[in-house]
Protein backbone atom coordinates (compact mmCIF):
# COMPACT_ATOMS: atom_id res chain seq x y z
CA UNK A 1 0.00 0.00 0.00
CA UNK A 2 2.64 2.39 0.80
CA UNK A 3 4.66 1.82 -2.07
CA UNK A 4 1.55 2.28 -4.48
CA UNK A 5 0.61 5.29 -2.82
CA UNK A 6 4.31 6.91 -3.37
CA UNK A 7 4.21 5.52 -6.66
CA UNK A 8 0.79 7.52 -7.36
CA UNK A 9 2.04 10.61 -5.41
CA UNK A 10 5.20 10.66 -7.81
CA UNK A 11 3.17 10.46 -11.12
CA UNK A 12 0.97 13.03 -9.89
CA UNK A 13 3.97 15.77 -8.83
CA UNK A 14 5.43 14.63 -12.39
CA UNK A 15 1.82 15.46 -13.80
CA UNK A 16 1.49 19.02 -12.43
CA UNK A 17 5.15 20.06 -12.70
CA UNK A 18 4.45 18.76 -17.03
CA UNK A 19 1.26 20.75 -16.52
CA UNK A 20 2.40 23.76 -14.90
CA UNK A 21 5.35 24.24 -18.41
CA UNK A 22 2.24 23.40 -20.49
CA UNK A 23 -0.13 26.37 -18.66
CA UNK A 24 3.44 29.07 -18.32
CA UNK A 25 3.88 27.85 -22.01
CA UNK A 26 0.15 28.79 -23.56
CA UNK A 27 0.01 31.89 -21.66
CA UNK A 28 3.61 33.17 -23.35
CA UNK A 29 2.08 32.73 -26.92
CA UNK A 30 -0.26 35.49 -25.91
CA UNK A 31 -0.11 38.60 -27.28
CA UNK A 32 1.21 41.28 -25.73
CA UNK A 33 4.01 42.57 -22.78
CA UNK A 34 3.10 43.14 -19.35
CA UNK A 35 5.15 45.84 -19.01
CA UNK A 36 3.88 47.92 -22.17
CA UNK A 37 0.30 46.90 -20.92
CA UNK A 38 1.15 47.98 -17.39
CA UNK A 39 2.57 51.33 -18.27
CA UNK A 40 0.19 52.20 -21.09
CA UNK A 41 0.34 53.62 -24.75
CA UNK A 42 2.23 56.79 -24.07
CA UNK A 43 5.08 54.99 -21.85
CA UNK A 44 8.76 55.66 -23.64
CA UNK A 45 10.72 52.97 -24.37
CA UNK A 46 13.30 53.70 -21.52
CA UNK A 47 10.60 53.37 -18.88
CA UNK A 48 9.31 50.42 -20.47
CA UNK A 49 12.47 48.77 -20.65
CA UNK A 50 13.52 49.11 -16.53
CA UNK A 51 10.26 47.87 -16.04
CA UNK A 52 10.78 44.43 -17.87
CA UNK A 53 13.66 44.55 -16.01
CA UNK A 54 12.48 44.79 -12.50
CA UNK A 55 9.74 42.18 -13.32
CA UNK A 56 12.58 39.99 -14.91
CA UNK A 57 10.81 40.02 -18.29
CA UNK A 58 13.86 39.76 -20.23
CA UNK A 59 15.43 36.91 -18.45
CA UNK A 60 15.55 33.61 -20.78
CA UNK A 61 12.04 31.97 -21.34
CA UNK A 62 13.19 28.67 -18.86
CA UNK A 63 14.64 31.02 -16.25
CA UNK A 64 11.60 32.62 -15.62
CA UNK A 65 9.78 29.32 -15.62
CA UNK A 66 11.12 28.02 -12.87
CA UNK A 67 11.40 31.60 -10.93
CA UNK A 68 7.77 31.39 -11.23
CA UNK A 69 7.82 27.66 -10.16
CA UNK A 70 9.90 28.22 -7.11
CA UNK A 71 7.99 31.48 -6.23
CA UNK A 72 4.50 29.39 -6.13
CA UNK A 73 5.96 26.48 -3.91
CA UNK A 74 6.41 29.38 -1.18
CA UNK A 75 3.04 30.90 -1.52
CA UNK A 76 4.41 33.65 -3.97
CA UNK A 77 2.21 33.69 -7.11
CA UNK A 78 3.80 37.12 -8.32
CA UNK A 79 2.19 40.46 -8.79
CA UNK A 80 -0.89 41.37 -10.13
CA UNK A 81 -0.08 44.02 -13.60
CA UNK A 82 -3.42 45.60 -13.24
CA UNK A 83 -4.41 45.42 -9.10
CA UNK A 84 -0.15 45.95 -7.97
CA UNK A 85 -1.44 43.64 -5.57
CA UNK A 86 0.20 40.13 -4.53
CA UNK A 87 -1.70 37.26 -6.83
CA UNK A 88 -1.81 34.94 -3.51
CA UNK A 89 -4.07 37.74 -2.09
CA UNK A 90 -6.68 37.99 -4.99
CA UNK A 91 -6.93 34.56 -4.95
CA UNK A 92 -7.67 34.04 -1.13
CA UNK A 93 -10.49 36.89 -1.10
CA UNK A 94 -11.96 34.64 -4.16
CA UNK A 95 -11.31 31.36 -3.07
CA UNK A 96 -13.75 31.91 -0.21
CA UNK A 97 -16.47 32.05 -2.75
CA UNK A 98 -16.01 29.41 -5.10
CA UNK A 99 -14.67 26.54 -2.83
CA UNK A 100 -17.36 26.66 -0.34
CA UNK A 101 -19.68 27.05 -3.93
CA UNK A 102 -17.97 23.65 -4.87
CA UNK A 103 -18.19 21.86 -1.42
CA UNK A 104 -22.05 22.79 -0.97
CA UNK A 105 -23.11 21.65 -4.47
CA UNK A 106 -21.13 18.95 -3.95
CA UNK A 107 -23.02 17.92 -0.70
CA UNK A 108 -26.35 18.85 -2.24
CA UNK A 109 -25.31 16.76 -5.35
CA UNK A 110 -24.68 13.64 -3.27
CA UNK A 111 -27.74 14.23 -1.10
CA UNK A 112 -30.06 14.20 -3.69
CA UNK A 113 -28.19 11.29 -6.05
CA UNK A 114 -27.63 8.59 -3.59
CA UNK A 115 -30.45 7.85 -2.05
CA UNK A 116 -32.45 8.51 -5.63
CA UNK A 117 -29.63 5.55 -6.36
CA UNK A 118 -30.96 3.28 -3.47
CA UNK A 119 -34.37 3.93 -4.23
CA UNK A 120 -34.65 3.41 -7.77
CA UNK A 121 -32.47 -0.10 -7.54
CA UNK A 122 -34.62 -1.62 -4.88
CA UNK A 123 -37.59 -0.63 -7.53
CA UNK A 124 -36.06 -1.72 -10.29
CA UNK A 125 -38.10 -2.49 -13.31
CA UNK A 126 -41.34 -0.61 -11.23
CA UNK A 127 -42.90 2.68 -12.97
CA UNK A 128 -41.35 4.78 -10.09
CA UNK A 129 -37.71 3.90 -11.60
CA UNK A 130 -38.60 4.44 -15.33
CA UNK A 131 -40.24 7.81 -14.17
CA UNK A 132 -36.78 8.67 -12.11
CA UNK A 133 -34.51 7.41 -14.70
CA UNK A 134 -36.18 8.94 -17.40
CA UNK A 135 -35.91 12.26 -15.04
CA UNK A 136 -32.17 12.04 -14.58
CA UNK A 137 -31.77 11.32 -18.28
CA UNK A 138 -33.02 14.43 -18.68
CA UNK A 139 -30.99 16.27 -16.01
CA UNK A 140 -27.82 14.94 -17.43
CA UNK A 141 -28.80 17.00 -20.45
CA UNK A 142 -29.51 20.55 -18.95
CA UNK A 143 -26.84 22.95 -19.31
CA UNK A 144 -26.24 24.47 -15.32
CA UNK A 145 -26.03 27.87 -16.54
CA UNK A 146 -29.56 27.63 -18.52
CA UNK A 147 -30.94 26.08 -15.21
CA UNK A 148 -29.50 28.72 -13.34
CA UNK A 149 -31.16 31.26 -15.45
CA UNK A 150 -34.44 29.52 -14.66
CA UNK A 151 -33.74 29.09 -11.47
CA UNK A 152 -32.95 33.33 -10.55
CA UNK A 153 -36.40 33.56 -12.37
CA UNK A 154 -38.29 31.30 -10.64
CA UNK A 155 -36.70 31.72 -7.25
CA UNK A 156 -35.45 35.56 -7.24
CA UNK A 157 -37.49 37.33 -9.72
CA UNK A 158 -40.74 35.50 -9.07
CA UNK A 159 -40.95 35.03 -5.80
CA UNK A 160 -38.45 36.66 -4.32
CA UNK A 161 -37.12 34.21 -1.77
CA UNK A 162 -33.39 34.48 -2.45
CA UNK A 163 -31.14 36.95 -4.26
CA UNK A 164 -31.09 37.21 -7.70
CA UNK A 165 -27.16 37.50 -7.50
CA UNK A 166 -24.08 39.02 -5.77
CA UNK A 167 -22.59 37.69 -2.80
CA UNK A 168 -22.84 39.08 0.83
CA UNK A 169 -20.50 38.13 2.14
CA UNK A 170 -18.97 36.07 5.08
CA UNK A 171 -19.13 38.55 7.49
CA UNK A 172 -22.80 39.42 6.94
CA UNK A 173 -23.22 36.35 8.47
CA UNK A 174 -23.17 32.40 7.67
CA UNK A 175 -26.75 31.90 6.81
CA UNK A 176 -26.80 35.12 4.75
CA UNK A 177 -23.77 34.46 3.16
CA UNK A 178 -25.35 30.53 2.37
CA UNK A 179 -28.11 31.99 0.92
CA UNK A 180 -26.54 33.86 -2.25
CA UNK A 181 -24.93 30.32 -2.38
CA UNK A 182 -27.77 28.14 -2.46
CA UNK A 183 -29.27 28.84 -5.86
CA UNK A 184 -25.95 28.84 -7.99
CA UNK A 185 -24.94 25.43 -5.74
CA UNK A 186 -28.46 23.75 -7.00
CA UNK A 187 -27.94 24.50 -10.28
CA UNK A 188 -24.72 23.14 -10.37
CA UNK A 189 -25.28 20.02 -8.28
CA UNK A 190 -29.21 18.99 -10.11
CA UNK A 191 -27.24 17.67 -13.76
CA UNK A 192 -24.37 16.56 -11.40
CA UNK A 193 -26.81 14.63 -9.02
CA UNK A 194 -28.70 12.91 -12.26
CA UNK A 195 -25.52 11.36 -13.22
CA UNK A 196 -24.39 10.39 -9.94
CA UNK A 197 -27.93 8.53 -8.84
CA UNK A 198 -27.50 6.87 -12.46
CA UNK A 199 -23.90 5.29 -11.12
CA UNK A 200 -25.16 4.58 -7.42
CA UNK A 201 -28.31 2.46 -8.98
CA UNK A 202 -26.35 0.54 -11.64
CA UNK A 203 -23.64 0.11 -9.11
CA UNK A 204 -25.74 -1.39 -6.70
CA UNK A 205 -28.08 -3.26 -9.25
CA UNK A 206 -24.87 -5.01 -10.18
CA UNK A 207 -23.41 -5.54 -6.52
CA UNK A 208 -27.24 -7.19 -5.21
CA UNK A 209 -26.32 -9.79 -8.24
CA UNK A 210 -23.37 -11.06 -6.33
CA UNK A 211 -23.19 -14.88 -4.96
CA UNK A 212 -22.15 -13.27 -1.20
CA UNK A 213 -25.41 -11.10 -1.77
CA UNK A 214 -27.13 -14.60 -2.10
CA UNK A 215 -25.57 -16.06 0.79
CA UNK A 216 -26.97 -13.06 2.91
CA UNK A 217 -30.31 -13.34 1.75
CA UNK A 218 -29.88 -17.30 2.28
CA UNK A 219 -28.78 -17.00 6.17
CA UNK A 220 -31.82 -14.84 6.52
CA UNK A 221 -31.00 -11.28 6.73
CA UNK A 222 -33.79 -9.26 6.08
CA UNK A 223 -33.32 -7.06 2.90
CA UNK A 224 -32.97 -4.07 4.36
CA UNK A 225 -29.58 -5.66 6.45
CA UNK A 226 -28.69 -7.12 3.32
CA UNK A 227 -28.70 -3.93 1.35
CA UNK A 228 -27.22 -1.71 4.15
CA UNK A 229 -24.33 -4.35 5.83
CA UNK A 230 -23.33 -6.11 2.38
CA UNK A 231 -24.45 -4.10 -0.77
CA UNK A 232 -23.96 -0.38 -0.32
CA UNK A 233 -20.51 -0.58 1.16
CA UNK A 234 -19.62 -2.47 -1.92
CA UNK A 235 -21.33 -0.37 -4.52
CA UNK A 236 -19.74 2.60 -3.32
CA UNK A 237 -16.69 2.02 -5.08
CA UNK A 238 -17.02 3.48 -8.53
CA UNK A 239 -19.51 6.25 -6.65
CA UNK A 240 -16.19 7.36 -5.11
CA UNK A 241 -14.55 7.46 -8.11
CA UNK A 242 -17.63 10.12 -9.73
CA UNK A 243 -17.65 12.15 -6.78
CA UNK A 244 -13.90 12.84 -7.17
CA UNK A 245 -14.38 13.47 -10.99
CA UNK A 246 -17.62 15.83 -9.95
CA UNK A 247 -15.64 17.96 -7.38
CA UNK A 248 -13.05 18.86 -10.17
CA UNK A 249 -16.02 19.43 -12.84
CA UNK A 250 -18.20 21.38 -9.89
CA UNK A 251 -14.62 23.27 -8.77
CA UNK A 252 -14.67 24.12 -12.81
CA UNK A 253 -18.40 24.43 -13.15
CA UNK A 254 -18.14 27.13 -10.61
CA UNK A 255 -16.80 29.30 -13.44
CA UNK A 256 -19.04 29.51 -15.48
CA UNK A 257 -22.22 30.14 -12.65
CA UNK A 258 -20.38 32.61 -10.99
CA UNK A 259 -21.01 35.04 -14.16
CA UNK A 260 -25.01 33.99 -14.53
CA UNK A 261 -25.08 35.22 -10.32
CA UNK A 262 -22.27 37.90 -10.66
CA UNK A 263 -20.09 36.15 -7.34
CA UNK A 264 -16.82 37.76 -7.06
CA UNK A 265 -15.51 33.92 -7.08
CA UNK A 266 -12.09 32.62 -8.92
CA UNK A 267 -14.46 32.41 -12.38
CA UNK A 268 -15.14 35.72 -12.54
CA UNK A 269 -11.41 36.99 -11.62
CA UNK A 270 -10.35 34.12 -14.63
CA UNK A 271 -12.54 36.13 -16.78
CA UNK A 272 -11.30 39.88 -15.82
CA UNK A 273 -7.81 39.14 -15.70
CA UNK A 274 -8.22 37.71 -19.47
CA UNK A 275 -9.97 40.51 -20.61
CA UNK A 276 -7.19 43.28 -19.04
CA UNK A 277 -4.45 40.68 -20.05
CA UNK A 278 -3.57 40.50 -16.48
CA UNK A 279 -1.65 36.98 -17.28
CA UNK A 280 -0.21 36.04 -14.18
CA UNK A 281 -3.64 36.14 -11.93
CA UNK A 282 -4.70 33.41 -14.93
CA UNK A 283 -1.40 31.54 -14.90
CA UNK A 284 -2.03 31.32 -11.07
CA UNK A 285 -5.59 30.87 -10.49
CA UNK A 286 -5.55 27.76 -13.79
CA UNK A 287 -2.01 26.16 -11.80
CA UNK A 288 -3.84 25.98 -8.71
CA UNK A 289 -7.42 24.43 -10.06
CA UNK A 290 -5.42 21.82 -12.12
CA UNK A 291 -3.13 20.87 -9.03
CA UNK A 292 -6.43 20.70 -6.79
CA UNK A 293 -7.82 18.02 -9.85
CA UNK A 294 -4.52 16.13 -9.55
CA UNK A 295 -4.42 16.30 -5.69
CA UNK A 296 -8.57 14.85 -5.60
CA UNK A 297 -7.22 11.80 -8.31
CA UNK A 298 -4.10 11.35 -6.14
CA UNK A 299 -6.86 10.54 -3.07
CA UNK A 300 -9.34 9.51 -5.19
CA UNK A 301 -6.77 6.06 -6.38
CA UNK A 302 -5.39 6.15 -2.75
CA UNK A 303 -9.20 5.61 -1.45
CA UNK A 304 -9.61 2.61 -4.39
CA UNK A 305 -6.27 0.75 -2.76
CA UNK A 306 -8.02 1.29 0.17
CA UNK A 307 -11.26 -0.34 -0.19
CA UNK A 308 -10.35 -3.11 -2.86
CA UNK A 309 -6.04 -4.08 -1.56
CA UNK A 310 -6.49 -6.46 -5.05
CA UNK A 311 -5.81 -2.96 -6.63
CA UNK A 312 -2.71 -2.06 -5.31
CA UNK A 313 -0.98 -5.22 -6.03
CA UNK A 314 -2.12 -4.64 -9.72
CA UNK A 315 -0.61 -1.80 -10.76
CA UNK B 1 -28.26 -5.05 -34.80
CA UNK B 2 -31.75 -6.74 -34.22
CA UNK B 3 -33.40 -4.16 -36.91
CA UNK B 4 -36.15 -1.43 -36.54
CA UNK B 5 -38.79 -3.44 -33.97
CA UNK B 6 -36.21 -5.21 -31.64
CA UNK B 7 -34.53 -1.79 -30.66
CA UNK B 8 -35.13 -0.14 -27.36
CA UNK B 9 -37.58 2.63 -27.12
CA UNK B 10 -35.12 5.77 -25.98
CA UNK B 11 -32.93 4.42 -29.24
CA UNK B 12 -36.27 4.96 -30.96
CA UNK B 13 -36.75 8.01 -29.43
CA UNK B 14 -33.16 9.92 -29.32
CA UNK B 15 -33.21 9.06 -33.34
CA UNK B 16 -36.19 11.20 -33.48
CA UNK B 17 -35.16 13.70 -31.79
CA UNK B 18 -31.97 13.86 -33.41
CA UNK B 19 -33.74 13.65 -37.05
CA UNK B 20 -35.88 16.89 -36.30
CA UNK B 21 -32.91 18.50 -34.90
CA UNK B 22 -30.69 17.98 -38.08
CA UNK B 23 -33.74 18.44 -40.26
CA UNK B 24 -34.23 21.95 -38.48
CA UNK B 25 -30.52 22.57 -38.80
CA UNK B 26 -30.87 21.18 -42.54
CA UNK B 27 -34.08 23.70 -43.21
CA UNK B 28 -32.18 26.64 -42.22
CA UNK B 29 -29.82 27.06 -44.99
CA UNK B 30 -33.43 27.72 -47.50
CA UNK B 31 -35.94 28.53 -45.27
CA UNK B 32 -36.68 30.86 -41.64
CA UNK B 33 -39.24 32.71 -40.91
CA UNK B 34 -37.49 35.44 -40.86
CA UNK B 35 -33.96 36.84 -41.15
CA UNK B 36 -32.38 35.62 -38.22
CA UNK B 37 -30.62 38.59 -38.28
CA UNK B 38 -32.89 41.31 -39.05
CA UNK B 39 -33.23 43.57 -36.43
CA UNK B 40 -36.47 45.37 -35.69
CA UNK B 41 -36.88 47.64 -32.96
CA UNK B 42 -40.79 48.02 -32.80
CA UNK B 43 -41.48 44.71 -31.89
CA UNK B 44 -38.56 43.96 -29.60
CA UNK B 45 -39.39 41.98 -26.64
CA UNK B 46 -42.47 40.36 -27.70
CA UNK B 47 -43.76 37.30 -26.08
CA UNK B 48 -44.60 33.98 -28.24
CA UNK B 49 -47.35 34.78 -30.60
CA UNK B 50 -48.98 33.20 -33.32
CA UNK B 51 -46.45 35.73 -35.58
CA UNK B 52 -43.51 34.99 -33.74
CA UNK B 53 -43.83 31.39 -32.41
CA UNK B 54 -40.93 31.71 -30.01
CA UNK B 55 -41.06 35.92 -29.46
CA UNK B 56 -38.25 38.14 -30.32
CA UNK B 57 -35.78 39.28 -28.27
CA UNK B 58 -34.13 42.99 -27.40
CA UNK B 59 -33.67 43.87 -30.95
CA UNK B 60 -36.78 42.13 -32.33
CA UNK B 61 -35.33 39.66 -33.67
CA UNK B 62 -37.55 36.44 -34.31
CA UNK B 63 -36.13 33.72 -31.60
CA UNK B 64 -37.16 30.88 -33.86
CA UNK B 65 -34.90 31.45 -36.54
CA UNK B 66 -32.30 32.36 -34.71
CA UNK B 67 -32.93 29.21 -32.82
CA UNK B 68 -32.51 27.42 -36.23
CA UNK B 69 -30.03 28.71 -37.98
CA UNK B 70 -28.29 28.81 -34.32
CA UNK B 71 -28.62 24.85 -34.48
CA UNK B 72 -26.00 24.78 -37.19
CA UNK B 73 -23.31 26.66 -35.41
CA UNK B 74 -23.65 23.67 -32.84
CA UNK B 75 -23.84 21.00 -34.64
CA UNK B 76 -20.74 21.66 -36.75
CA UNK B 77 -18.53 22.68 -34.28
CA UNK B 78 -19.94 19.40 -31.95
CA UNK B 79 -19.28 17.02 -35.28
CA UNK B 80 -15.83 18.61 -36.11
CA UNK B 81 -14.56 18.59 -32.44
CA UNK B 82 -16.05 14.59 -32.39
CA UNK B 83 -13.56 14.59 -35.80
CA UNK B 84 -10.72 15.87 -34.42
CA UNK B 85 -10.78 13.43 -31.42
CA UNK B 86 -11.40 10.50 -32.94
CA UNK B 87 -8.97 11.53 -35.81
CA UNK B 88 -5.99 11.94 -33.31
CA UNK B 89 -7.31 9.75 -30.61
CA UNK B 90 -8.19 6.65 -32.08
CA UNK B 91 -4.54 5.98 -34.00
CA UNK B 92 -3.03 6.84 -30.89
CA UNK B 93 -5.15 4.47 -28.59
CA UNK B 94 -4.58 1.79 -31.64
CA UNK B 95 -0.86 2.00 -31.49
CA UNK B 96 -0.72 2.41 -27.89
CA UNK B 97 -2.67 -1.02 -27.33
CA UNK B 98 -0.63 -2.92 -30.85
CA UNK B 99 2.66 -1.75 -29.52
CA UNK B 100 2.24 -1.88 -25.69
CA UNK B 101 5.92 -1.23 -23.64
CA UNK B 102 7.07 1.89 -23.52
CA UNK B 103 5.16 3.80 -26.71
CA UNK B 104 1.66 2.37 -24.63
CA UNK B 105 2.93 4.20 -20.96
CA UNK B 106 4.59 7.11 -22.88
CA UNK B 107 1.15 8.17 -24.68
CA UNK B 108 -1.19 7.23 -21.57
CA UNK B 109 0.62 9.40 -18.85
CA UNK B 110 0.12 12.14 -21.99
CA UNK B 111 -3.18 11.44 -21.41
CA UNK B 112 -3.67 11.90 -17.87
CA UNK B 113 -1.93 14.95 -18.48
CA UNK B 114 -4.67 16.43 -20.59
CA UNK B 115 -6.79 14.78 -18.10
CA UNK B 116 -5.66 16.89 -15.26
CA UNK B 117 -6.64 19.46 -17.24
CA UNK B 118 -10.56 20.44 -16.26
CA UNK B 119 -11.82 20.40 -19.49
CA UNK B 120 -13.70 23.76 -19.45
CA UNK B 121 -10.99 25.65 -17.84
CA UNK B 122 -8.41 24.79 -20.70
CA UNK B 123 -11.06 25.31 -23.45
CA UNK B 124 -11.35 28.62 -21.42
CA UNK B 125 -7.65 29.34 -21.41
CA UNK B 126 -7.49 28.38 -25.48
CA UNK B 127 -9.85 30.45 -26.50
CA UNK B 128 -8.47 33.56 -24.96
CA UNK B 129 -5.03 33.14 -25.89
CA UNK B 130 -6.15 32.34 -29.44
CA UNK B 131 -9.07 34.78 -29.46
CA UNK B 132 -12.90 33.58 -29.48
CA UNK B 133 -14.63 32.40 -32.36
CA UNK B 134 -16.01 29.12 -33.43
CA UNK B 135 -12.96 27.73 -34.65
CA UNK B 136 -10.84 28.06 -31.54
CA UNK B 137 -14.27 26.64 -29.84
CA UNK B 138 -13.60 23.41 -32.07
CA UNK B 139 -10.45 23.26 -31.55
CA UNK B 140 -10.44 24.00 -27.61
CA UNK B 141 -13.40 21.05 -27.49
CA UNK B 142 -11.76 18.88 -30.05
CA UNK B 143 -8.21 18.83 -27.65
CA UNK B 144 -9.94 17.17 -25.03
CA UNK B 145 -11.62 14.85 -27.46
CA UNK B 146 -8.24 13.62 -28.16
CA UNK B 147 -7.48 11.15 -24.85
CA UNK B 148 -11.24 10.27 -24.04
CA UNK B 149 -11.06 8.45 -27.68
CA UNK B 150 -7.43 7.15 -27.34
CA UNK B 151 -8.18 5.63 -23.92
CA UNK B 152 -11.56 3.75 -25.41
CA UNK B 153 -9.63 3.06 -27.71
CA UNK B 154 -6.65 1.18 -26.47
CA UNK B 155 -9.00 -0.58 -23.40
CA UNK B 156 -11.62 -1.80 -26.52
CA UNK B 157 -8.32 -2.83 -28.14
CA UNK B 158 -6.34 -4.76 -25.66
CA UNK B 159 -9.15 -6.94 -24.63
CA UNK B 160 -9.55 -7.92 -28.67
CA UNK B 161 -5.75 -8.93 -29.04
CA UNK B 162 -5.58 -11.81 -27.17
CA UNK B 163 -8.74 -13.61 -29.27
CA UNK B 164 -8.28 -16.54 -30.88
CA UNK B 165 -8.80 -14.80 -34.11
CA UNK B 166 -6.46 -12.60 -33.73
CA UNK B 167 -3.82 -15.59 -33.12
CA UNK B 168 -5.19 -17.32 -36.21
CA UNK B 169 -4.29 -14.03 -38.44
CA UNK B 170 -0.56 -14.05 -36.89
CA UNK B 171 -0.14 -17.42 -38.29
CA UNK B 172 -0.99 -16.39 -41.73
CA UNK B 173 2.00 -14.13 -41.32
CA UNK B 174 -0.12 -10.77 -41.15
CA UNK B 175 1.88 -8.29 -39.45
CA UNK B 176 1.14 -6.35 -36.38
CA UNK B 177 -0.10 -2.99 -38.10
CA UNK B 178 -2.35 -5.48 -41.03
CA UNK B 179 -4.04 -6.87 -38.01
CA UNK B 180 -4.89 -4.05 -36.77
CA UNK B 181 -6.48 -2.61 -39.65
CA UNK B 182 -7.88 -5.58 -40.49
CA UNK B 183 -8.98 -7.43 -37.59
CA UNK B 184 -8.56 -4.95 -34.23
CA UNK B 185 -10.16 -1.50 -35.65
CA UNK B 186 -13.59 -3.13 -37.08
CA UNK B 187 -14.45 -4.99 -33.80
CA UNK B 188 -13.47 -1.69 -31.72
CA UNK B 189 -15.31 0.42 -33.89
CA UNK B 190 -19.01 0.07 -32.63
CA UNK B 191 -18.04 0.99 -30.01
CA UNK B 192 -16.17 4.19 -30.73
CA UNK B 193 -19.69 4.94 -32.34
CA UNK B 194 -21.29 4.88 -28.99
CA UNK B 195 -18.38 6.85 -27.74
CA UNK B 196 -19.09 9.70 -30.54
CA UNK B 197 -22.15 10.31 -29.58
CA UNK B 198 -21.41 10.89 -26.02
CA UNK B 199 -18.71 12.85 -27.03
CA UNK B 200 -21.05 15.03 -29.48
CA UNK B 201 -23.48 15.67 -26.84
CA UNK B 202 -20.94 16.57 -24.40
CA UNK B 203 -19.43 18.80 -27.41
CA UNK B 204 -23.22 21.04 -27.50
CA UNK B 205 -23.07 22.03 -23.99
CA UNK B 206 -19.27 22.67 -24.03
CA UNK B 207 -20.04 25.16 -27.23
CA UNK B 208 -23.06 26.36 -25.34
CA UNK B 209 -20.70 26.92 -21.81
CA UNK B 210 -17.67 29.09 -24.35
CA UNK B 211 -20.78 31.17 -25.80
CA UNK B 212 -22.74 31.88 -23.36
CA UNK B 213 -18.95 33.36 -21.89
CA UNK B 214 -18.45 34.89 -25.24
CA UNK B 215 -15.56 32.40 -25.91
CA UNK B 216 -17.78 30.89 -28.80
CA UNK B 217 -19.64 31.74 -31.69
CA UNK B 218 -19.10 35.71 -32.13
CA UNK B 219 -22.53 37.55 -32.87
CA UNK B 220 -24.50 38.55 -35.29
CA UNK B 221 -24.09 34.70 -35.90
CA UNK B 222 -26.71 33.09 -33.85
CA UNK B 223 -25.64 30.07 -31.02
CA UNK B 224 -27.85 29.07 -28.47
CA UNK B 225 -25.19 29.81 -25.63
CA UNK B 226 -24.81 33.31 -26.89
CA UNK B 227 -28.65 33.96 -27.37
CA UNK B 228 -28.32 32.85 -23.47
CA UNK B 229 -25.98 35.22 -22.84
CA UNK B 230 -28.18 37.80 -24.07
CA UNK B 231 -31.70 36.66 -22.22
CA UNK B 232 -29.56 37.19 -19.04
CA UNK B 233 -30.26 40.34 -18.18
CA UNK B 234 -33.91 40.28 -19.91
CA UNK B 235 -34.79 37.60 -17.55
CA UNK B 236 -36.91 39.41 -15.27
CA UNK B 237 -38.74 41.28 -18.58
CA UNK B 238 -38.68 38.73 -21.22
CA UNK B 239 -37.75 34.48 -20.06
CA UNK B 240 -38.88 33.44 -23.02
CA UNK B 241 -36.11 35.00 -24.68
CA UNK B 242 -33.57 32.17 -22.37
CA UNK B 243 -36.30 29.48 -22.37
CA UNK B 244 -36.25 28.27 -25.84
CA UNK B 245 -32.57 28.20 -27.19
CA UNK B 246 -32.19 26.58 -23.65
CA UNK B 247 -35.03 24.02 -24.46
CA UNK B 248 -33.29 23.62 -27.97
CA UNK B 249 -29.88 22.55 -26.28
CA UNK B 250 -32.00 20.36 -23.68
CA UNK B 251 -33.70 18.49 -26.48
CA UNK B 252 -30.27 17.82 -28.81
CA UNK B 253 -28.51 16.76 -25.75
CA UNK B 254 -31.22 14.49 -24.67
CA UNK B 255 -31.77 12.95 -28.35
CA UNK B 256 -28.35 12.34 -28.51
CA UNK B 257 -27.96 10.35 -24.75
CA UNK B 258 -30.38 8.35 -25.33
CA UNK B 259 -29.91 6.88 -29.10
CA UNK B 260 -25.84 6.90 -27.74
CA UNK B 261 -27.45 4.44 -24.56
CA UNK B 262 -30.12 2.92 -26.51
CA UNK B 263 -27.24 1.68 -29.67
CA UNK B 264 -25.01 0.79 -26.31
CA UNK B 265 -27.52 -1.31 -25.00
CA UNK B 266 -28.04 -3.04 -28.21
CA UNK B 267 -24.13 -3.40 -29.16
CA UNK B 268 -23.59 -4.83 -25.64
CA UNK B 269 -27.07 -6.67 -24.29
CA UNK B 270 -25.52 -6.92 -20.64
CA UNK B 271 -25.04 -3.24 -20.38
CA UNK B 272 -28.85 -2.81 -20.60
CA UNK B 273 -29.51 -4.46 -17.30
CA UNK B 274 -27.89 -1.94 -15.55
Amino acid sequence: MANYAIRRLFISLMTLLAASAVIFALIEILPGDPARIMLGMNASEEAIRSLQEQMGLNQPLFMRYFSWLFGMLTGDFGRSYTYAVPVADLIRERVVVSLPLAVLSLVLSTAIAIPIGIFTASRRGRPADTAIMGATQLGIALPNFWLALLLVYVFAISLRLVPAGGFAGWETGTWTALKSLLLPAFALALPQAAILARITRSSLIETLAEDYIRTARAKGLSPAQVLYRHALRNAFIPVVTILGLQFAFLLAGTIIIENVFYLPGLGRLVFQSITQRDLIVVEGVVVLLVATVILINFLVDCSYALIDPRLAADR
Amino acid sequence: MNGWRKSPARFKIGLLIMLVVGLTALCSFVWTPYPPTAIDIASKLQPPSMRHWMGTDHFGRDILSMVMVGSRTSIAVAIAAVAIGIGIGVPIGLLAAERRGLIDDALMRLNDLIFAFPALISAIMITAVFGPGALNAIIAIGIFNIPVFARATRGAALSIWPREYILAARSTGKSDRRITFDHVFPNVSHLLMVQATIQFSLGILAEASLAYVGLGTQPPMPSWGRMLFDAQTMIGVAPHMAIFPGLAIVATVLGLNLFGDGLRDMLDPRASSR
